[in-house]
C-alpha cells in the first residue's frame, strides 16, 4: 500500500501543473463512485425484483411485479451506461484493462442484461404459457446473473487482480472466480433481493403485499448473514481494504453508520414503514460504497501480487483538461437529470394499477 | 481466423444489428411528436389513436435499441482496449456526454410517454414525447461526433506517457465540430427520419391494400409520406455535402467509393457498375466529369485517385464502392417512391394503384438497408485506419484477448441476435396485424378532460 501511494504521488506531481488546491482526479473518483452507487440503489431493486420473480407462480402477480419496475428500470440502467462512459472518459486505462481483462465475464453480463431487458418488453405481449414461461426465466436468470457478476467484479477489484508492468490484466477468467469474489457476488444478490423486495412492498397491496413481506423477511436474514460473513472475510483475508479506516479511526463512524443502517432495515420493516425501510436499504448501499471507495483510494484497480502495478486515479487518468471539461458537462447535466428523475418517480408513485398499456 | 478478423466481424455484426433500431426510434420519435401535436391542435381522435398505436411500435424498437446498445459501449473496452487507451481522453468525453444528455432524457421521459397516458395532462404528455424525441436526437449527436472525430480528427494533440502515445483534447469545440461531424450528423438524422417515416408509410399502405383501418391508414400516410418526402429530399442535399467533405478530408475514401485509380481532372461518376480490382478499373456506365463537378462545381477539378495513396494506406476498394453505390442508389429510389406516393395521395387515387401500394409496403426496407450500407461504407472506407492517419485498426486491439475467446462470444452474439430478430419481427407483425385499438378513439382518464385553453 505504501509503495502504491508513492508511485501514484510521482504521477500526481508530474501531471498537476494546472491547480494544486483542488484535485480533479479525486473529484472524478468520487463522481464515478456516485454513478455506480446510484446504479446500485436504483437498478439494484430492478435486479432484485427480477431475482425474486419466479417465487410467485401467479401470472397476475408476476405482471404486477414487472410493472412495479416497468416505467423506471430502463432509466435506472442508464446509470450503469453513464458510469461506464464516465470511467472510459476519466480513467481510460482502467476501462481498457478491466473490460479486456474480464472479457468473458463482461460478455456474460451483457447477455444477462440483454435478456433482462427484452424479457420485460416481450413477456406479456403474447398469452401462450410457454412464451411467458420462457421470458420469465430469461428475466429472472438475467437479473440474478447480472447481480452476481457485478458483485464478483467488485470482489475482484477489492481483492486485487494481477496486473503486469504495462498495466494489462495478467490473470485468467477462472482466476476471477476465487472464493472471496464469489462471496461478494452472493452478498450482492442478497442485497439486491432485499432491496427489490422492499421496493416491491411500496408498490403492492393485498395478498401480494403479504407474500412480499415473507420474501422481504427472508432476504433481510439472507443479507445480514452475507454481510456478516463478508465483513469477517474482508478483515481476515483482505486487510488492505480496511487499512485506511484502521489508520484514521474517525472513519470508523462510517462503518458504524453502515451497521446502524443495516440494523434499521428490520426495525422499519417490522413496523410496516416500507418507505423508510427502503431508505435504510439505500443508506446501507451508500455507506458500503463509501467504505469501499475510501479503502480503495487512490487505487482503482489494486494489483496483486505486485501493488506497484496498481492502476490509480493518477496513472490511469485522462488529461486535466478532459477531466475539467467533463466536470462542466456533469455540472450542467446531472442536476437536470436528478430533477426530472425525481419528477418521473413522483408521477409513478403509489401502488401499481394495471391498465392496457401495462407489460 | 485471427483475433483481428474475428473482432472486426463481431463489431460489424453487433453495430449493424444495433443500428437497425435507433434510426427507427429517432424517426418514429419525430412521427409521434407530429401526431400528438396534430391531436392537440385538431382534437381529432384519429390522431390520438395513431399516437397510441405508434407509441407501442416505438416501445418495441426502443427496447431492442437499448438492449443491443449497451453491448457497443462495452465492446470498445473488451475488444479494442488499445484503441480505448488511445482515444479515451477525446472519445470518452463524447460518450459520457451522450449518457448524461441523451440516454437519461430519453429513458426518463419514455416512462411518461408509454405509461403516463392516463396519469398526466395532455400537455405534459406531449412535452414528454418531445423530450423522448429530443433525447433520441441527442444520442445521435454525440455518437456521430465521436465517430466523426475518428474520420476527421481535430482539436487534439498527441501526448506520450510512459512511451505510449495517446490523443488528448486540445480544444473541445474543435473536437465536437470536427470537419465532418455536422455533415455526417445531418446525414445520419435524415436517414433516421426516412426510416421512421417509411415504417409508418409501409404499415399504412398494407392496411389500405387489405382495406382495413382505412381512416387510420390515410391519416398515417399523410404524415408519413410528407415527412418521408421531405427527409428524402434533404438527404440528397446532405449526401452531396457529405461527399464533398469526404473529397476534401479523406481523399482515399472518396477514391475507393468511386473506384478511381488514377488522379485526374474531368473525373467520371459511375452510375451503375462494379470495380475490377485486378485490372484497377471500373466496369459500368459512367458520366464523365460529373465527379469533378460535384467536388468543386468545375469539371476541371483534379480528383485524387488511389495511385496517390500508398498501397498500405488504401481502403478495400470493391467493398467500399458497392456499399457506397448501393446507398446512393437506394437514396434516389426513395425520392422517386416518396414523390410518387405523395403525388397520388394528394390526387386522391393512391388506394386505386395497388402496384404503388405494394412498393410502399416494402419501402421501409430502403432506408434500413441504405442506413446499413452507408455505415459500412463510412467505416470500411476509413480502413486501414481506426483513427484517420493516427492509429491503424490492428493496433487498436486488446492485447490480452485471444482469438478463441472472441470466436466464442461471436458465436453467442450471432445466435442471440438471430433469436432477437425473429422475436422482433414476430411481435411487430403481430402488432401490425392486430392494428390500432378502437378504444383509442375515445380518450380516457385525464386525457378525456378538455385542455385548459378550450
Amino acid at each position: 500500500m505504501a509503495t502504491g501511494t508513492a508511485v501514484s504521488l510521482k504521477h500526481f506531481n508530474a501531471s498537476t501543473h494546472y491547480a494544486m488546491n483542488y484535485d480533479l482526479n479525486t473529484v472524478w473518483f468520487i463522481l464515478v463512485g456516485v454513478l455506480f452507487t446510484g446504479y446500485a440503489m436504483l437498478d439494484g431493486f430492478d435486479l432484485g425484483i427480477g431475482a425474486l420473480h419466479l417465487f410467485t407462480r401467479d401470472d397476475i402477480e408476476r405482471r404486477i411485479l414487472m410493472n412495479a419496475i416497468g416505467p423506471v428500470w430502463d432509466g435506472n440502467e442508464v446509470w450503469l451506461v453513464t458510469g461506464g462512459g464516465a470511467l472510459f472518459a476519466a480513467f481510460p486505462d482502467v476501462y481498457a484493462t478491466v473490460f479486456s481483462g474480464f472479457y468473458l465475464a463482461f460478455i456474460l453480463l451483457l447477455f444477462a442484461l440483454i435478456f433482462r431487458a427484452v424479457a420485460i418488453e416481450f413477456r406479456s405481449k403474447q398469452p401462450m404459457r410457454w412464451w411467458r414461461q420462457m421470458w420469465d426465466i430469461g428475466f429472472s436468470a438475467g437479473s440474478l446473473v447480472s447481480a452476481l457478476l457485478i458483485g464478483v467484479a467488485m470482489g475482484n477489484i477489492a481483492w486485487g487482480v494481477p496486473i503486469d508492468a504495462k498495466g494489462e490484466f495478467a490473470g485468467t477468467f477462472l482466476g476471477l472466480l476465487r472464493p472471496f469474489p464469489l462471496l461478494l457476488g452472493v452478498a450482492t444478490v442478497a442485497l439486491f433481493m432485499m432491496h427489490g423486495a422492499i421496493y416491491g412492498l411500496m408498490k403492492t397491496e393485498g395478498a401480494l403485499h403479504d407474500k412480499l413481506r415473507g420474501w422481504a423477511m427472508n432476504s433481510i436474514i439472507f443479507f445480514v448473514i452475507c454481510a456478516a460473513i463478508t465483513t469477517m472475510a474482508t478483515l481476515l483475508y483482505v486487510p488492505h481494504m480496511a487499512a485506511r479506516v484502521r489508520e484514521n479511526p474517525w472513519l470508523f463512524s462510517l462503518a458504524l453508520a453502515n451497521m446502524l443502517a443495516i440494523a434499521n432495515i428490520p426495525r422499519e420493516f417490522y413496523h410496516g414503514r416500507d418507505w423508510r425501510a427502503f431508505l435504510s436499504s439505500c443508506a446501507t448501499m451508500l455507506t458500503l460504497m463509501a467504505l469501499f471507495g475510501i479503502d480503495q483510494y487512490p487505487n482503482l484497480v489494486f494489483s496483486q501480487p505486485d501493488p506497484r502495478n496498481s492502476l490509480t486515479i493518477y496513472n490511469a487518468a485522462s488529461s486535466q483538461k478532459t477531466l475539467g471539461i467533463m466536470l462542466a458537462i456533469a455540472g450542467i447535466g446531472v442536476p437536470v437529470v436528478i430533477a426530472y428523475t425525481i419528477s418521473i418517480y413522483w408521477i409513478f408513485r403509489g401502488k401499481v394499477k394495471m391498465d392496457r398499456m401495462s407489460y | 481466423m485471427d483475433v483481428l478478423t474475428l473482432s472486426r466481424i463481431q463489431f460489424g455484426l453487433t453495430i449493424g444489428f444495433h443500428y437497425l433500431y435507433p434510426p427507427l426510434s429517432i424517426g418514429l420519435g419525430v412521427m409521434l411528436v407530429i401526431m400528438e401535436a396534430l391531436w392537440l391542435k385538431t382534437q381529432n381522435p384519429v390522431y390520438h389513436q395513431m399516437a397510441r398505436f405508434w407509441t407501442k411500435v416505438f416501445a418495441l424498437t426502443f427496447a431492442l435499441g437499448v438492449a443491443t446498445g449497451i453491448v457497443m459501449e462495452f465492446e470498445f473496452g473488451t475488444n479494442w482496449a488499445a484503441y480505448s487507451r488511445f482515444v479515451g481522453d477525446v472519445f470518452g468525453s463524447a460518450l459520457a456526454a451522450e449518457g448524461i444528455f441523451a440516454f437519461f432524457l430519453e429513458s426518463g421521459f419514455l416512462a411518461v410517454l408509454l405509461f403516463g397516458w392516463d396519469k398526466v395532462s395532455r400537455k405534459l404528455h406531449f412535452f414528454s414525447t418531445c423530450m423522448v424525441c429530443l433525447g433520441a436526437h441527442f444520442s445521435a449527436v454525440w455518437i456521430t461526433v465521436a465517430n466523426s472525430w475518428m474520420q476527421t480528427p481535430a482539436g487534439y494533440h498527441i501526448v506520450t506517457r510512459d512511451g505510449v502515445p495517446r490523443a488528448e483534447i486540445a480544444d473541445f469545440w474543435a473536437m465536437v465540430f470536427s470537419p465532418s461531424s455536422m455533415d455526417r450528423l445531418f446525414h445520419t438524422l435524415c436517414g433516421a427520419w426516412q426510416a421512421g417515416a417509411f415504417l409508418v408509410v409501409s404499415v399504412s399502405a398494407w392496411y389500405l391494400l387489405k382495406n382495413k383501418f382505412n381512416d387510420f391508414a390515410r391519416a398515417s400516410l399523410r404524415v408519413g409520406l410528407t415527412v418521408g418526402l421531405i427527409a428524402s429530399l434533404l438527404q440528397l442535399v446532405s449526401g452531396d455535402s457529405s461527399a464533398r467533405e469526404v473529397a476534401n478530408y479523406q481523399p482515399a475514401k472518396l477514391a475507393a467509393f468511386e473506384g478511381l485509380y488514377q488522379t485526374t481532372s474531368n473525373a467520371p461518376l459511375t452510375l451503375v457498375g462494379y470495380v475490377d480490382e485486378t485490372d484497377q478499373k471500373v466496369v459500368g456506365l459512367q458520366w464523365p466529369g460529373l465527379l469533378s463537378w460535384l467536388v468543386n462545381f468545375d469539371t476541371h477539378t483534379t480528383v485524387t485517385g488511389l495511385d496517390a495513396i500508398p498501397p498500405q494506406d488504401r481502403p478495400p476498394v470493391e467493398a467500399s464502392f458497392l456499399f457506397f453505390h448501393g446507398m446512393v442508389g437506394i437514396g434516389f429510389a426513395m425520392i422517386a417512391i416518396a414523390a410518387l406516393g405523395f403525388f397520388y395521395f394528394r390526387h386522391g387515387s393512391l388506394h386505386e394503384r395497388r402496384w404503388l401500394l405494394w412498393i410502399l409496403v416494402f419501402s421501409v426496407l430502403g432506408p434500413e438497408i441504405a442506413n446499413q450500407l452507408g455505415w459500412f461504407a463510412a467505416e470500411v472506407g476509413r480502413q486501414p485506419w481506426i483513427v484517420w492517419h493516427e492509429l491503424r485498426t490492428p493496433d487498436g486491439l486488446s492485447a490480452v484477448v485471444k482469438a478463441n475467446v472472441v470466436l466464442a462470444s461471436l458465436i453467442l452474439f450471432t445466435v442471440l441476435y438471430f433469436l432477437l430478430f425473429a422475436v422482433f419481427i414476430y411481435l411487430l407483425n403481430d402488432k401490425i396485424q392486430r392494428g390500432p385499438d378502437e378504444q383509442d378513439l375515445i380518450p380516457s382518464g385525464k386525457l378525456a378532460l378538455p385542455t385548459k385553453s378550450k
